[in-house]
C-alpha cells in the first residue's frame, strides 16, 4: 500500500497552499480533488487581498493569474428606487504593491495547482474522498474511490461543509444562522468598456458592494468586481434570513432584480453572461470556527470556517491560503518529532493565534452580532436615501433650510435608536 | 417561484458532467417535512418544488453543489453527498 507523508483533501486555496508549502520542504504530499481540475468546484465573489499573505508565498505573486488590481472601492446604499454611493480611491490603492486583486478561481486555482506540482506535490483530480481512515484513534489516511490511501497526517481543506472534518468528529453539520449563500454571474464584456464605464485606466479594477434593497432589507448584500474582460456580479444572503423572512424572495430573483436596476443595467449592458454559480459562505466568525486539529488531522480554509464579513470588507481567500500555510508549518514541526498526535498538531492553532488570522477573528468577534441588526439592511438605506432626496430636491417654490430638512428625518426618536445601534457597531 | 425559464437558461451556461447517481436525496417519508420546504426558497438553482400532494420534490440536474439545502434543511431530511469525482458542475470561471 502506498503511503504519503501528507494527504490534502481538496484542491482549493487552503489545500494548494498547504501542498505547495509542504512540497517546498520535500515532503511527499498528495492532493485529492473531486473536480476535473483544481478550481472546478470553487467559487469566489471575488477578490483576494495580498498584503497579509504576500510574504508567506513570496515567489507566487509575480506570475499569478490575477484579474485586475482594485484601485477603487465603492459602496452603494440602495433604497427601493434610489441609491446613495460612496467611493474611495487613493494612491494607497492605485500604486504598487496593490493590496487586492479581483480573481476567478477556475483560472487561479488551476495555475496554483501547477505551481504546487512544480514543487513536487502530486495532484489527483476527479477523485472524491469519502472518509478518513482511523486506526487506534489516530487518523492515518483517506478512502477515495474504494481505495485506501495512507499518510501520517490528513489536512481537510474540503470546503465550507467539510464532510471530512465531520467524519473525523471535529465538527457538526452547520447551522443556518452561521452561513450565507452567495450566487454570482460572470458576465463577459469588452475590457475597454469596463474601463470606460468604471472610469479606470487600462488594467485597473474596481469593486463595489451593495446593501439595502438589494436583499429586500435582510442580512446580506450584493457585489460587483471587474475582472480582466468580465464582471463578477452577485448577491449574498443569510440562509437563516432567507428561510424565515416573510418577504423573502427566492435567491435567484434577487440577482435578477439587481441586474435590472438602472444603476447596474448600464454597467452590464452588452455583456454576455457566461456562468452562474452558487456557494455557501461561513458567516459565523470566531464563534463558529470548527475544531482545528485532531489526532492525525488538521482543518484549514472554509472547512474550518475561515471567512469573515465585517461589512466593509468580506474576506476568505487569504485566510484560506494562510491557514493552509500554517497547517503545513505545523506538519513540518510534527515531522521533526515524528509525532502526529493531537497535542503535537495543536501547534497549528498556536501558529494561527500568532498570525493575522486569529488576531482578525478575535478582533472582529462581535461582527456577526453587529451585522445581524436588520435595521442596517432595511431602515438605514431608506433613511439615508430619504435625506439625500430632500437635500437635493429643488421644489416648485422656496426650498426649506438644510438643517431642518435633515432633522425632519433625524428626530429624537430616530437619534436615540441610532445611538443604540451604534453601541453594537462600536465594538467592531 | 422565480422565473424558472430564466434560471434554466442560466444553468445552461454552465458545464455539467452527468453521472447516474443522485448525490442528494430526500429521506424516504420526509417528503412533507416542513424543514424540506425551506429548500424551495433557498436553492440557488431552483431544484426543489412542491407538488400538488404537498410533497417536496428534488430535480438533481443543474445542482451547483453549493450546500445551501444541507444547511437550511439539515441531514435529518436529506441524504447529502457530493457527486462522484469528475462529475457534476465544472466551473470554467469560478
Amino acid at each position: 500500500m502506498e503511503k504519503f507523508d501528507v494527504i490534502v483533501v481538496g484542491g482549493g486555496l487552503a489545500g494548494l497552499a498547504a501542498a505547495y508549502t509542504l512540497a517546498q520542504h520535500d515532503l511527499e504530499v498528495l492532493v485529492l480533488e473531486r473536480g476535473d481540475y483544481a478550481g472546478a468546484k470553487n467559487l469566489t465573489g471575488g477578490r483576494l487581498y495580498i498584503n497579509p499573505i504576500r510574504n508567506l508565498f513570496p515567489d507566487l505573486w509575480p506570475k499569478a493569474p490575477l484579474e485586475r488590481p482594485i484601485v477603487r472601492e465603492g459602496v452603494m446604499i440602495m433604497a427601493a428606487e434610489s441609491s446613495f454611493s460612496l467611493n474611495y480611491t487613493g494612491a494607497d490603492l492605485a500604486s504598487e504593491p496593490f493590496q487586492s486583486y479581483s480573481v476567478l478561481r477556475a483560472k487561479f486555482d488551476r495555475w496554483f495547482a501547477r505551481q504546487a506540482e512544480r514543487q513536487g506535490a502530486a495532484i489527483v483530480t476527479k477523485t472524491r474522498v469519502d472518509d478518513v481512515i482511523i486506526q487506534d484513534g489516530q487518523i492515518c489516511g483517506a478512502r477515495a474511490d474504494g481505495e485506501e490511501l495512507r499518510a501520517d497526517v490528513v489536512i481537510a481543506c474540503d470546503g465550507v461543509l467539510s464532510l471530512i472534518a465531520e467524519k473525523a468528529g471535529l465538527r457538526k453539520p452547520g447551522k443556518p444562522k452561521d452561513y450565507a449563500v452567495g450566487i454570482k454571474e460572470v458576465i463577459e464584456i469588452d475590457a475597454g468598456l469596463i474601463e470606460e464605464r468604471f472610469g479606470l485606466e487600462e488594467k485597473e479594477g474596481a469593486a463595489c458592494l451593495f446593501m439595502g434593497a438589494v436583499t429586500r432589507g435582510v442580512f446580506g448584500g450584493g457585489f460587483l468586481y471587474t475582472n480582466q474582460d468580465s464582471l463578477s456580479l452577485g448577491i449574498v444572503v443569510g440562509i437563516n434570513e432567507l428561510m424565515s423572512s416573510e418577504s423573502a424572495a427566492a435567491v435567484p430573483a434577487l440577482l435578477e432584480d439587481l441586474k435590472q436596476r438602472a444603476e447596474i443595467a448600464r454597467l452590464i449592458k452588452d455583456g454576455t453572461p457566461v456562468e452562474y454559480g452558487a456557494h455557501v459562505i461561513p458567516e459565523g466568525g470566531w464563534a463558529s470556527l470548527t475544531k482545528l486539529y485532531g489526532p492525525g488531522i488538521l482543518v484549514a480554509g472554509d472547512a474550518a470556517g475561515f471567512s469573515m464579513n465585517i461589512g466593509i470588507t468580506v474576506r476568505g481567500m487569504e485566510y484560506a491560503m494562510a491557514s493552509g500555510y500554517y497547517a503545513a508549518q505545523a506538519v513540518l514541526k510534527a515531522r521533526e518529532k515524528n509525532d502526529y498526535s493531537a497535542s503535537m498538531l495543536s501547534e497549528y492553532e498556536a501558529l494561527l493565534n500568532e498570525s493575522f488570522v486569529m488576531k482578525d477573528f478575535k478582533s472582529f468577534k462581535e461582527a456577526p452580532l453587529a451585522l445581524s441588526n436588520p435595521r442596517i439592511y432595511s431602515h438605514y438605506p431608506e433613511l439615508i436615501n430619504g435625506i439625500m432626496a430632500d437635500l437635493y430636491a429643488v421644489p416648485d417654490g422656496p426650498k426649506e433650510k438644510l438643517y431642518p430638512t435633515i432633522r425632519k428625518h433625524l428626530n429624537w426618536r430616530e437619534m436615540l435608536a441610532m445611538a443604540g445601534d451604534m453601541r453594537k457597531v462600536m465594538k467592531l | 417561484m422565480t422565473d424558472t425559464l430564466g434560471l434554466k437558461a442560466k444553468l445552461g451556461l454552465n458545464v455539467f458532467k452527468p453521472n447516474e447517481h443522485r448525490h442528494i436525496t430526500i429521506k424516504p417519508g420526509r417528503e412533507k417535512d416542513p424543514r424540506l420546504k425551506r429548500a424551495v426558497l433557498v436553492c440557488p438553482a431552483g431544484l426543489y418544488t412542491v407538488t400538488q400532494a404537498d410533497e417536496v420534490e428534488l430535480t438533481i440536474d443543474g445542482c451547483l453543489e453549493c450546500g445551501t439545502c444541507r444547511i437550511a434543511c439539515g441531514t435529518d431530511v436529506l441524504d447529502w453527498d457530493y457527486p462522484p469525482g469528475g462529475t457534476g458542475i465544472q466551473y470554467r470561471f469560478g
